[in-house]
């Protein structure tokens, strides 16, 4: 089927090249403005013994990595695509037990002089995988043992990573839901994950805030605004009454907007008890439709509003039952608690580094914020804010645009594969995963996200992630090259 | 194959997904970057220390070149709370010689907001200022040793004499007021408080500088910023030079030594103050340094108040030699000529009142009623001008001398350059008008015309009636600073004033000055070789009378008028001539005779029992 004769001058997406090398040579840029020490000559950057310089050496190294993999041919990746992953599972599992203890986390794996970190590489592993079971003859979604299957192959690695407490890496595996979403899986699944999240994220720990006179817990206020959103949101979906969506949604707020009023003006009260209420008439509604109607959605949207509740609530309750270090922990993996000298101060100072860059920024080497190293991780995960605030608005615009043609390239990509669902999950493994990492990585740097630190790819100073992010790429672009030869 | 191509159409939501997180990503920069100013200040006060550089303040010399202030360095001991842990405080408190509890109390003052409202655990703190040079060498050798504390290099005061303290002034810190008044100053800061020091504040104390650094995360400073491009290099102060003669200074101050009084000396020709001393004084370093405040303390609680200056501050009777002034007066309004003679029978007898006078030949002409210090005369004299029809009522009278009074620099600030200075008293129509109830005329009020009564002058004032006699007529301000380094004294300073009165009618008051040390109450004050011209005053008062003398010499020549005030000194005879007398000497001649040095030592050993009242 594949031929050995691919012209890979002529038929390689030399656009995904273009814009893979403007990223790095920014990155690459970044990474001297963010190591650079005020005094020190420029000549520093081609020294090895610099984070440029060796930054340098990675590009490098990755640029020959690329080149031999994009040499091999697609049908030995679809062949060694399990032994692969089954590898790597096996190296994820052994890593936290031979690995030695860098700030609480054992994931670097030391070869001599070079470290690595596994998970960085299972990544490439795991979508190829994935990419190997849907695109696998008679694969369907609505088979149990696929679904099975399907889950197994993404959470697995997820799990071993969760084991070496390197949570932030682990959790980038939740982006190949995107994938799997887009292969057919139910789209109100991934709307009950998404919910979780927010409301687990929104909801707990949060502190009260003085709406009127009386004291009002925001995450519960915030949470029971969502929760009508989102019920609204189901009904448009499956209701067969389209106006059904928007009386809910509708009642629910100008209800809240009422009580805020007359808690404001008139007497103070807690408001979120009025919150409450509405949603407990709404399923209540809908539970009186279900019965006139006899439609089964109805009943399962009425559960849905009500296991919210439940939900948040029992979160917090858990929460509550937790050690207080362990509370400590969840807080600051959710960027919740605002401590100066920690996770609250160093967002404070990204924060402080990207305002104080302006429009133009301060210009190329000539950041404070970040040369005084009042920024953490300034180089890895933060290497946002040296583009802030030495390029400015400008600078970080251009970034991001250039990201986003990046990812839609990928899109692209993904999307002309034809039949070849193979690469098309492959690609959209790596659409989910540049997605996730910049989302997430920018996010936190500009105060959106809680704390989580993965690096910013192409960007971010180290050479597992940039070679893991190349390797990801250039198989992708030796599929792309491959698939004019299937007809 | 329909699923399929359901399926398809979620690559528009995952474009989405990409599109909105873009998209929000850049809403929330154009707000972080663009609308909100807050990081770029917070960057600014991260990153940049602006750490003022202090100008070396000006230096003072006499107007013979000699440095009498100077600056010396000193060391502030600062601490930084937050480094401060780990602090071996038993070898501290060793190095800086103080105890634990000094220390303890200390930490808890920087510590309290109230009385350190700057106070902030990551900036220095003083802990203790201005550790001389000494004591600073061997703290500084145990300094490594001691994290968080740190020490800021100052300049004090250093005197080459021990005298002027009241010229000088000192410094201290600012006052909350002094910073309300010049945003020039921010808290630490030292500022002039009395004499020149506060007078040429402004010239002495320069412009301060600045220095941007760069300090990173852990306080630690990385250099300057743009290789101190954006920094402003301080300008050191102007220096001045006094027109104290210092040696004449000394003697002034020893011949004022167990006395309370003043003695004042102008250059005539150009109102330059040659010497000013004020007794009871104080040595100028005592207001230097650790141990000025308890210094300053025991100086302010004493009774005989060192710490003013008589001689610009204090307001006393001028006594008969205000009857110079008398003259001059009489003779510009026509009252009396020189030739016009009044009757003396051991004093003034006329109308029920009697003012005594001493024994001396009558009736009397003016030069030698000036010579014998007849009190009769001027009483004639007044009582003559305010019963003269030519005014009109006494009140017009009353207006015309108040004129001539206020003309010859009396009744109101002569304008020194020295803080605090005094105007004295000098009555006007409506003050009798109010005091008797409008029935007063001149017998009323007679004993201003012999310089008693409700007329108070400063020494100052009545060593400017020297100069203005000797001027025949004219007198610049006086001022005690005769240049500032590149910059113009005030035109006060530079241009003549005139009396009211007509020079001619000088000559005979110089006539009568001249009399009255050739053959009068001044023969104490005769020089060999040189032309003094002088008039005792003997001012009564509660206590005993204040011993008086003003005088100038050369005659035809004047190079100096001296004022002397004694107080409780008894007759002008007593003090107020000799000390006229020795400081026109060391003046005129550079030295003393040794007669005259002897005399001095006598005048210095005598001492006045002043008991334990206030002054």
């Amino acid at each position: 089927m594949a031929s050995r004769n691919v012209n890979l001058w002529k038929s390689i997406d030399w656009l995904t090249i273009v814009l893979y090398y403007s990223l790095i040579l920014c990155g690459w840029l970044s990474i001297c403005g963010a190591s650079y020490d005020f005094g020190v000559g420029v000549t520093e950057f081609f020294s090895f013994d610099s984070r440029a310089g060796k930054q340098l050496l990675w590009i490098t190294c990755a640029a020959v990595l690329g080149i031999v993999l994009l040499n091999v041919e697609k049908k030995y990746y679809e062949l060694f695509a399990y032994p692969l992953y089954l590898l790597f599972l096996i190296i994820l599992f052994v890593t936290p037990f031979i690995a030695p203890d860098i700030k609480g986390s054992h994931s670097w794996l030391r070869f001599g002089p070079v470290s690595i970190q596994p998970a960085e590489f299972s990544k490439f592993a795991t979508a190829l995988a994935l990419a190997r079971l849907l695109g696998s003859y008679g694969f369907s979604m609505k088979n149990r043992m696929d679904q099975v299957k399907m889950f197994a192959v993404v959470l697995i690695p997820m799990l071993l990573i969760i084991l070496q407490n390197e949570t932030g890496s682990a959790l980038v595996y939740l982006s190949f839901f995107f994938v799997l979403f887009r292969e057919g899986m139910s789209g109100t699944l991934l709307l009950l994950g998404v919910c979780a999240v927010m409301y687990f994220v929104i909801g707990v720990g949060q502190s009260e805030a003085f709406f009127s006179a009386m004291p009002v817990n925001v995450g519960a206020f915030v949470v029971f605004l969502l929760i009508p959103l989102f019920t609204a949101f189901l009904l448009g979906m499956y209701s067969k009454r389209k106006n059904l969506a928007w009386i809910v949604l509708g009642g629910n707020w100008a209800g809240t907007l009422l009580a805020w009023l007359f808690s404001r003006y008139v007497i103070p009260f807690d408001i979120t008890y009025v919150q409450l209420a509405l949603l407990a008439l709404t399923a209540i509604y809908l539970l009186c439709l279900y019965v006139l109607e006899r439609y089964a959605s109805y009943i399962l949207i009425a559960l849905f509003a009500l296991g919210s509740i439940g939900f948040y609530y029992s979160c917090n309750m858990l929460i509550d039952k937790l050690q207080p270090h362990q509370q400590m922990r969840i807080m600051v993996l959710l960027g919740l608690k605002d401590d100066p000298s920690g996770v609250g101060y160093n967002i404070n100072q990204s924060k402080i580094a990207i305002g104080s860059g302006g429009l133009w920024g301060k210009g190329f080497l000539e950041g404070t914020q970040t040369k005084l190293n009042y920024v953490p991780e300034q180089d890895t995960d933060f290497i946002f804010c040296t583009i802030g605030e030495e390029q400015g608005f400008a600078g970080t615009t251009f970034i991001l645009l250039l990201y986003g043609a990046f990812i839609f390239r990928l899109l692209y990509i993904a999307e002309r594969q034809g039949k070849d669902k193979f690469t098309r999950v492959y690609a959209y493994s790596l659409v989910s995963i540049f997605t996730f990492h910049l989302f997430i990585n920018v996010g936190m740097v500009i105060g959106l996200t809680p704390v989580i630190g993965i690096p910013l790819p192409f960007f971010s100073y180290g050479g597992s992630s940039l070679w893991g992010f190349t390797i990801l790429l250039a198989v992708l672009l030796r599929f792309d090259a491959e698939r004019d030869t299937h007809f | 194959m329909r699923n399929e191509y359901r399926y398809e159409k979620r690559k528009y939501v995952i474009a989405g997904i990409v599109a909105g997180i873009i998209l929000t990503f850049i809403g929330r920069l154009y707000y972080l970057q663009i609308i909100n100013d807050d990081y770029k200040e917070q960057a600014v006060d991260n990153a940049f220390l602006r750490k003022t550089v202090y100008p070396s303040r000006g230096v003072i010399y006499d107007r013979n070149g000699k440095l009498l202030v100077s600056n010396q360095p000193a060391y502030d001991v600062m601490v930084c709370m937050r480094n401060l842990k780990g602090l071996d405080t038993l070898a501290f408190c060793e190095s800086l010689g103080i105890t634990r509890d000094f220390f303890d109390k200390r930490v808890k003052d920087i510590k309290n907001r109230s009385l350190n409202p700057g106070y902030s655990p990551y900036t220095d703190q003083l802990f203790m200022g201005q550790l001389a040079a000494t004591d600073f060498a061997k703290f500084q050798e145990k300094l490594y040793k001691f994290n968080g504390v740190s020490v800021r290099r100052r300049s004090i005061r250093q005197y080459g004499y021990s005298v002027a303290g009241h010229l000088f002034g000192d410094l201290g810190e600012v006052s909350k007021k002094d910073m309300a008044n010049d945003g020039y100053y921010t808290r630490g800061d030292y500022i002039g408080k009395q004499g020149v020091e506060s007078f040429y504040e402004k010239q002495l104390r320069g412009e301060k500088g600045v220095e941007v650094l760069l300090r990173d995360a852990h306080g630690r400073i990385k250099g300057k910023y743009l290789d101190g491009a954006n920094d402003v290099a301080p300008v050191p102060g102007k220096n001045l030079v006094l027109s104290i003669d210092i040696e004449l200074q000394q003697l002034a101050e020893r011949l004022l030594k167990n006395k309370i009084g003043s003695v004042v000396a102008i250059e005539p020709s150009t109102g330059e103050v040659l010497c000013m001393a004020s007794s009871p004084t104080f040595d100028p370093s005592l207001l230097v340094g650790r141990d000025r405040g308890a210094n300053h303390r025991i100086l302010s609680k004493d009774k005989q108040k060192p710490l003013l200056n008589r001689a610009v501050m204090g307001t006393y009777p001028p006594g008969s030699t205000f009857k110079t002034a008398q003259a001059l007066t009489f003779l510009h309004e026509g009252i009396v000529t020189p030739t016009t003679q009044f009757p003396c029978s051991h004093g003034f007898v006329f109308g029920g009142l009697h003012v005594g006078c001493h024994t001396h030949g009558s009736p009397i002409s003016l030069v030698p009623s000036l010579a014998t210090s007849c009190n009769s005369y001027f009483c004639w004299g007044l009582h003559r001008m305010f019963s003269a029809p030519q005014y009109g009522r006494v009140q017009d009278a009353m207006t015309v001398w108040k004129d001539h009074m206020v003309a010859m620099g009396f009744g109101y600030r002569l304008g020194i350059d020295l803080p605090g200075e005094a105007r004295g008293f000098i009555p006007n129509a409506a003050f009798y008008d109010k005091w008797y109830g409008g029935r007063w005329r001149g017998l009323t009020v007679i004993s201003i015309s012999i310089g008693q009564g409700e007329v108070t002058l400063t020494p100052l004032q009545i060593a400017n009636l020297g100069a203005t006699i000797a001027n025949r007529g004219s007198y610049i301000t006086p001022h005690v600073v005769k240049d500032i380094e590149g910059e113009e004294l005030d035109s006060l300073y530079r241009f003549p004033k005139r009396t009211l009165v007509d020079k001619k009618h000088y000559e005979a008051v110089v006539q009568g000055m001249r009399e009255a040390v050739l053959d009068g109450t001044c023969s104490g004050a005769d020089l060999p070789g040189i032309e003094v011209c002088g008039k005792t005053g003997t001012a009564q008062n509660r206590g005993k009378d204040h011993s008086a003398f003003m005088g100038f010499a050369p005659m035809n020549d004047p190079k100096i008028a001296v004022a002397v005030y004694v107080e409780n000194g008894g007759f002008g005879a007593v003090f107020g001539v000799p000390i006229g007398a020795l400081i026109m000497e060391q003046y005129l001649t550079g030295t003393l005779s040794e007669e005259s040095m002897a005399k001095a030592a006598g005048i210095e050993r005598k001492k006045i029992i002043y008991g334990e009242q206030e002054r």
